[in-house]
């Protein structure tokens, strides 16, 4: 089994550049509802490892710290915060193509009149230990 | 644990009561909580097939005292063969048996330890359940967990605390810090601060339990009634709270049909019996605005001016600006919107980028009509909380009056 993070952000695609605030209720409810059932099915299928939505990039801050003054944290809003990270999903796989499989599916999420939004999933492999003998 | 709920239940009772046994037998804490656990996981394992034994309490407290003599042998027969001193003094000789749950309740809500160390400890030492069960309880990994527990039993250790009842003022204070341990660790679990899931239900139910054997213990302190009715009258909303798909229900669009009447009543009757005790505290008043909303079998029936009131009693009592939020609200519905917008104004400073205002500004600017502005401070709201269900309320409010406004969706 091998670990996948699969990372989305808040860019807008060319399927839909809407932010959710602009849906109609029930586009952001069956939006939500297949978001559950995607996690439910990977539990299910014992491939979850752990799926999180981030807090909103309002909250986001940038530290950095160069180990003799004082530590400089920036404050949002940044001009970049569609490159943001939104939320992951972590999956313990067989392969990489299931990874693939499951990062498709995540993709079609449902948008605005149930058209799938077609958003980029970045499908990155976790570093793990050394497989078998070296 | 695995056994059935019945033999959980009896074991979890005990279990804050042999613990204060052995740390008075022993007098060494975190060694102690370690025995304890270990006894329970043991009665657990062998009393379903064997039987429950004639004095559980009694067999839990050998059991545990046995371990606790072995980890001492070993200790010294270590000590030996290092060559160090072996003078490690024994045992101290037993003492009579009482219930300490409250001295270790005490204990465990020590100040000295972040809420979120206390919570843990409380639920494990007092509370009787496992580093997993707390671990799964607040999301994180057990290890982890585990060392946030170690390192509080460290904390308790290294504050000199006595293993006994504080008097006088200070007693006052350290019941405070037990209570608000307490009162968290019930929101932890009605308002889950972290994850999808609204309620974290095993969390306010062992807040509940733990705040009903503290009534037991004190029965005639009002602010520990107080606190019991608040939770009582808080959770018997939870089963309208969520919808079918998980998603928050607010207060004012909830079936009441679902409410929990037997809980009401209860709670009810535990803060009118509070309030006759002529002490009255913020547990208390929180319990009786609780206890308002309660009392409306449909919105429109709610008290208005019975609750905008309160809130001015409670802002008195705390000077808390989250308080003042509630009381706006209050305000608005008595007064209507344009009064509960005026008295925001003052909290812009002290709840400066806190959603909760651009949430409760929203409403209000959505009751005066203002449907640009209250679009606007859904969106600011839905943006800063940190909650997924009330993030989806907020994301879902500001959609719904955009639709409402024509605009395209």
């Amino acid at each position: 089994m091998t670990k996948f993070l699969l990372l989305q952000n808040y860019a807008g695609t060319a399927a839909c550049d809407l932010p959710m605030t602009d849906w109609a209720p029930g586009d952001i409810k069956a939006h939500i509802d297949f978001q559950i059932a995607l996690n439910a099915e990977l539990a299910a299928n014992g491939e979850l490892v752990d799926a999180q939505g981030l807090a909103g990039p309002e909250l986001a801050k940038f530290v950095t710290f160069d180990g003799v003054g004082a530590p400089v944290v920036t404050d949002g809003p940044f001009p970049e915060s569609k490159e943001l990270l939104a939320g992951y999903r972590m999956v313990d796989v067989e392969s990489e193509a299931r990874a693939i499989e499951i990062a498709a599916k995540a993709s079609a999420a449902p948008g605005p009149g149930g058209v799938p939004i077609q958003q980029p999933i970045e499908v990155r492999q976790v570093m793990g230990a050394p497989s078998g003998d070296l | 644990m695995t056994a059935g709920p019945g033999l959980e239940d009896l074991l979890r009772e005990l279990a804050p009561q042999v613990l204060g046994v052995i740390i008075r037998r022993f007098g060494d804490f975190d060694s102690a909580e370690d025995a304890v656990q270990e006894a329970l996981l043991a009665a657990a394992l062998h009393w379903p097939a064997e039987g429950l034994p004639d004095n559980p309490r009694g067999w839990l407290i050998q059991a545990t005292a046995r371990r606790m003599t072995d980890q001492f042998r070993s200790e010294q027969a270590r000590r030996r063969r290092e060559g160090t001193a072996a003078l490690a003094e024994p045992p101290a000789p037993d003492v009579p048996d009482r219930d300490d749950t409250l001295v270790l309740l005490f204990m465990c809500c020590h100040p000295a330890l972040t809420a979120a160390s206390a919570i843990a400890l409380t639920l494990r030492a007092v509370g009787g359940l496992t580093t997993a069960e707390i671990a799964n309880a607040f999301l994180v990994p057990e290890a982890t967990m585990a060392q946030r527990i170690s390192r509080a039993k460290q904390r308790i250790k290294a504050s000199g605390v006595p293993f006994q009842m504080p008097e006088g003022d200070e007693r006052a204070q350290r019941l405070r810090s037990v209570l608000h341990v307490l009162y968290l660790m019930f929101n932890e679990g009605y308002t889950s601060s972290v994850g999808a899931d609204l309620h974290r239900t095993e969390l306010s139910g062992e807040a509940i339990r733990l705040a009903r054997m503290l009534h037991a213990l004190l029965p005639g302190d009002g602010e520990v009634a107080g606190l019991l009715a608040l939770m009582l009258l808080t959770d018997a909303r939870r089963p309208a709270r969520t919808g079918a798909g998980g998603e928050l229900i607010p207060l004012a669009e909830q079936d009441r049909t679902l409410w929990d009447r037997g809980l009401i009543a209860e709670g009810v009757a535990l803060v009118t019996g509070a309030l006759a005790t002529g002490v009255v505290g913020e547990y208390q008043v929180q319990a009786l605005i609780a206890a308002v909303h309660d009392d409306a079998a449909r919105v429109e029936d709610t008290d208005w001016p019975q609750i905008l009131a309160l809130y001015g009693l409670l802002e008195q009592m705390t000077g808390n600006p989250m308080v003042a939020l509630n009381r706006a609200v209050a305000a608005a519905m008595v007064y209507g919107p344009a009064a509960g917008l005026k008295q925001l104004e003052a909290l812009d400073e002290p709840l400066a980028g806190h959603y909760r205002l651009d949430a409760v500004r929203a409403h209000l600017y959505e009751m005066a009509g203002d449907m640009p502005a209250a679009v606007a401070h859904y969106r600011a709201a839905a943006g800063r909380t940190t909650s997924i269900p009330e993030q989806q309320y907020l994301t879902t409010q500001a959609a719904r009056l955009q639709a409402d406004r024509g605009r395209p969706s």
